[in-house]
């Protein structure tokens, strides 16, 4: 079969490259090479005007119809005003597009090749030159200067009354660590990582007594929330996409961005008319096999009920009571009230237990 | 009077003619080299040149190829992939591409096509064959470094060869091979053998690179003949010297980077490794930073994307003058956007890192002088459209890619606009629309570039001509191709679809646009078969393409003054004197629609502007100097 196949190809090549000398010996019978420009010249130029004329006509039709995909729905205050950049640009830019190619495809039709002309000698004019320098700085200068307002904003530090919680990628999934009621993040150590403290949180710090480590983000509508963003293996990147964020989750490097979430879940089940719609987060550094499905979910609450979410959740040391061992004496009693009321009753033993299982 | 026969023979064709003939015969001035010295160890740049190109267009191929394996997966991700069981082997996993060996291609790809194909196989294959015999020079400075040059990129390409036939696979973290995932083979398969290989064969291929610059800077600084002043290059010159200067700028800071993540994966070093926990296991590498791999690979990463496409537009300056038979427009302009250009490429580097957690300030900073560049690009764009204003225009194939690759330095220099803008590249970095924006201005321009001057000094490197009617219909559909494929793929951005995805069906962000998707590789499997037109025209013309005459564009440059298959040494006799610009084409009062760069004043005075005539006492004066200078004759 494969020899078949083989054998079929180079026959092609054969007849292939004997039309073709077929084809030059016409060519030079009819003299077309002792002319500097035939008939496919001709061709060539008038391909040019039906490929502005098509392209320009598919470029209108997939803006028009992708116009539903475009930016998905922008939900963080920031959003709307680095969507309006992007589309300023995109306008400005789509002028010129068009501008230079109605240029660039008109005029080899225009001064094809023709015996009897002559091209213009026009080497340089300094004037037109000047003015084709000074215009794009000036639309530059502009298009900057709007990006630097934005991004300073954008990059600006988190507003006093912000909330936060830590995000942290690994291969190949996000891990989630909350302040619990404190509202401080407890120390963490990348060395105390197990199967179960995943990140490695600190014990030995009493801010980490009371972290917890949910399955989803949940962050409440019109208040500030900071992402601290970090990574335990590779690089990895956080990207929340409806909320026009994006940071590189770093080893050894804690990273950040905050926003402020403007439409709930529902509010976008609404506004979308999907009523399955979620908030995701996106893996965009490359980190090995699994990067495509490195993903994570958002729900933006009511603040009342992200409070009545808040309340739900149970800290790391009370789902893990093992941890306690790790608690240095002098915070004992205050982990202690993280503990399921019936291990509080012999919170040693629990001690104990956890050290004759290592 | 060695200057007039020179000229004589340029439009003599006979004489042309005569010297095809000895084609396979060793060339008469020569003594008899053997055919390991004269082919394979050769010291000719014009040799050189050709084993760069072939060299180049093989790899094109594979880099091509890797990338419709890659396309299929993402434009039809049920498929079955049993048929390629035969090639892939134990890649296919379940009838399903393994998804690892899915990041090795595109980490192949991308490494592949701009180190091999555009930097070697582009810059390389024109730097060495043009400018010796553009700026008028026997050969390059040196003979044996360049040949070194080229060993040295052939052992490289070996090594990156036999690392995709690993059992754990080639380097897969991308082309730009961020640590830690680089540096730690628990990450990745891709991170073990395979990345040793890539780094070996990099570090290699920067040696390559740089006795290649080192040599075309000497060469274009020392060698030029006489009356070949810097404002008489040919605009390709100047884009090779600049290029050779990035290059030998930037190469080394690689090179660094490179080394460190050596140090790092071989001998416990923590340059770019810090807290890391992986496999079950803490790492006792501390105080690494993988940002400074960035900031370090970022430092060549841009200027590189000029190293490619500099050339690229050197070869599209020469060539849109040549076939729309008039001067350039804005010579000195082109030169001056080149040289900004140069210097910009070098301070843009960060524009890459807005959201690696770099300091916003940084970001600021490099966001303005990023968008500075994008002056420099709109004059050049400015001055190629309006040398085709009032033109003459032939449509060799050449020209189309010319003309194809002005559209694309537009098309995807725009897009550019926004993504230097750092507070839009929040939202668009490492999506489609980054992939839409480079493969257009960097990749498809270069490569356009490329095929341009392919088909331009076709007939200079062979002594045949191309078949044009297959040039034709290879452009078009390449043209046409390029678009479809790239254009679409800004939309997708613009919907958030990251890059470097193996597929996107767990997200519902992201649950449309496979229709788009498969188009788009349907697209690209043609644009990529047309490409086989195109290596069927080359390697047929190579051998029974018809006979070139000595100057078929009517050009001015120097190159084509020497003999249609020149030997080692270029030119029979003296080497030519210089006496104009390359760009005088359809001067008003001359009879030709061109005037040589060697022919002088005193022979065109019906055509000559009026500080023209000024030059001839001077002209004169160098035309005797050269006749009692024995250096100059052969």
């Amino acid at each position: 079969m494969t020899t078949i196949l083989f054998i079929g190809a180079i026959l092609l090549l054969v007849i292939f490259g004997m039309l073709l000398k077929v084809q030059s010996m016409v060519d030079v019978v009819r003299g077309s090479f002792t002319k500097r420009a035939g008939f496919s010249n001709q061709v060539n130029a008038v391909l040019f005007l039906i490929f502005l004329v098509v392209g320009l006509g598919l470029f209108y039709w997939i803006t028009v119809d992708s116009r539903q995909y475009y930016l998905p729905e922008a939900a963080s205050e920031h959003g709307p005003k680095i969507d309006n950049q992007f589309w300023t640009t995109m306008i400005i830019i789509t002028i010129v597009f068009v501008g230079t190619h109605l240029l660039l495809f008109t005029f080899p039709y225009l001064y094809q090749f023709k015996e009897s002309r002559k091209a213009t000698f026009f080497p340089d004019n300094h004037k037109l030159e000047f003015v084709w320098t000074i215009i794009p700085a000036i639309v530059l200068t502009i298009l900057v200067l709007g990006g630097y307002k934005v991004w300073s904003e954008v990059t600006s530090p988190a507003p006093a009354n912000h909330i936060s919680f830590e995000i942290v990628g690994k291969q190949f999934n996000w891990m989630l660590r909350y302040p619990g009621k404190d509202g401080i993040l407890g120390k963490h150590n990348f060395r105390k990582i197990d199967a179960t403290n995943t990140l490695g949180i600190d014990f030995t710090d009493k801010n980490a007594l009371d972290d917890f480590m949910p399955g989803e983000i949940h962050i409440p509508v019109g208040i500030p929330v900071k992402f601290n963003i970090r990574s335990r293996d590779v690089l990895h990147s956080v990207f929340a996409i409806h909320f026009r964020q994006k940071m590189d989750a770093v080893p050894g490097m804690p990273t950040s961005f905050w926003f402020t979430p403007t439409k709930t879940t529902a509010d976008m089940r609404a506004e979308t008319g999907n009523p399955n719609f979620t908030y995701e987060i996106a893996c965009t550094e490359v980190c090995g096999a699994g990067h495509f499905g490195m993903k994570s979910k958002i729900v933006v609450d009511e603040p009342e009920d992200y409070a009545k979410w808040l309340e739900t959740q149970q800290s790391f040391l009370s789902q893990n009571p093992d941890y306690i061992k790790d608690v240095p004496e002098n915070l004992r009693s205050l982990a202690e009230q993280q503990l399921p009321k019936q291990a509080v009753t012999d919170s040693t033993t629990v001690v104990k237990a956890a050290a004759s299982i290592q | 009077m060695a200057t007039q026969d020179v000229h004589a023979a340029t439009l003599d064709h006979a004489h042309a003619a005569g010297h095809g003939h000895d084609h396979h015969d060793d060339h008469d001035e020569h003594h008899e080299q053997s055919f390991i010295r004269k082919y394979v160890f050769s010291e000719d740049h014009k040799i050189i040149a050709k084993q760069f190109l072939i060299t180049g267009l093989l790899w094109a191929l594979l880099g091509g190829a890797l990338s419709m394996l890659f396309r299929l997966q993402l434009g039809f991700p049920n498929m079955d992939w049993t048929w390629l069981k035969p090639v892939l082997g134990n890649w296919i996993v379940d009838n399903k591409l393994d998804p690892n060996f899915y990041l090795a291609m595109v980490t192949m790809h991308g490494t592949i096509m701009v180190f091999f194909v555009l930097t070697a196989g582009l810059s390389g294959t024109f730097s060495n064959f043009l400018i010796p015999l553009q700026v008028g020079a026997r050969d390059m400075a040196s003979g044996f470094l360049n040949m070194l040059s080229y060993w040295f990129f052939f052992i490289s390409s070996a090594l990156m060869l036999i690392s995709l036939f690993i059992e754990t696979g080639p380097a897969s973290g991308g082309w730009v091979i961020y640590p830690p995932l680089s540096a730690l083979p628990q990450a990745m398969p891709g991170s073990g053998m395979g990345m040793t290989l890539w780094l070996t064969s990099m570090a290699i291929f920067i040696a390559s690179s740089l006795l290649g610059s080192i040599n075309y800077i000497s060469t274009v600084i020392n060698l030029r003949t006489r009356g070949m002043t810097f404002t008489r290059m040919p605009l390709t010159i100047w884009a090779f010297f600049l290029t050779a200067v990035i290059g030998i700028l930037s190469f080394p800071v690689l090179f660094s980077a490179a080394l460190l993540l050596i140090f790092d994966r071989s001998f416990g070093t923590s340059f770019y490794l810090s807290e890391i926990y992986i496999n079950g296991q803490p790492l006792d590498n501390m105080g690494g930073s993988p940002i400074l791999f960035q900031h370090l690979f970022w430092f060549l990463g841009h200027p590189e994307v000029y190293i490619v496409l500099l050339p690229a537009l050197g070869i599209t300056s020469e060539v849109i003058a040549t076939m729309s038979r008039k001067p350039i427009f804005g010579y000195r302009a082109m030169i001056g956007s080149m040289i900004v250009i140069a210097f910009l490429s070098f301070i843009v580097w960060a524009h890459h890192m807005f959201v690696t957690g770099m300091n916003p300030f940084l970001g600021t900073i490099f966001m303005f002088l990023t968008l500075i560049i994008a002056v420099p690009s709109a004059v050049k764009a400015f001055n190629y459209i309006t040398t085709l204003w009032r033109g003459n225009i032939i449509f060799t194939p050449a020209m189309l890619f010319s003309i194809g690759l002005v559209s694309l330095f537009i098309s995807g220099g725009l897009t550019g606009i926004a993504l230097g803008n750092s507070a839009i590249d929040i939202q668009l970095h490492d999506t489609y629309f980054v992939v839409a924006h480079f493969h257009l201005v960097m990749g498809s321009a270069s490569f356009f570039g490329m095929m341009a001057g392919v088909y331009h000094w076709f007939p200079k490197m062979f002594g045949r001509m191309m078949n044009e009617k297959l040039g034709y219909i290879h452009f078009w559909m390449t043209f046409a191709g390029v678009y479809l494929v790239f254009f679409p793929m800004h939309y997708i951005g613009i919907s958030g679809f990251p890059r470097r995805y193996y597929s996107f069906t767990s997200y519902d962000t992201f649950n449309m646009y496979q229709d788009l998707n498969s188009f788009i590789s349907v697209a690209a499997i043609i644009t990529f078969s047309s490409q086989l037109i195109f290596g069927f025209n080359f390697f047929y013309s190579i051998f029974r393409g018809r006979r070139a005459t000595q100057n078929p564009w009517l050009s001015n440059s120097l190159e084509w003054t020497a003999p249609i298959n020149a030997g080692h040494g270029n030119w029979v006799g003296a080497i030519p004197n210089v006496y104009r610009w390359p760009y005088d084409y359809s001067k008003p009062g001359h009879a030709l629609d061109y005037i040589p760069q060697n022919v002088p004043h005193w022979e065109t005075v019906e055509s000559n502007l009026d500080h023209e005539n000024d030059l001839i006492a001077f002209e004169r004066e160098m035309e005797a100097e050269a006749l009692a200078d024995p250096q100059s004759a052969h």
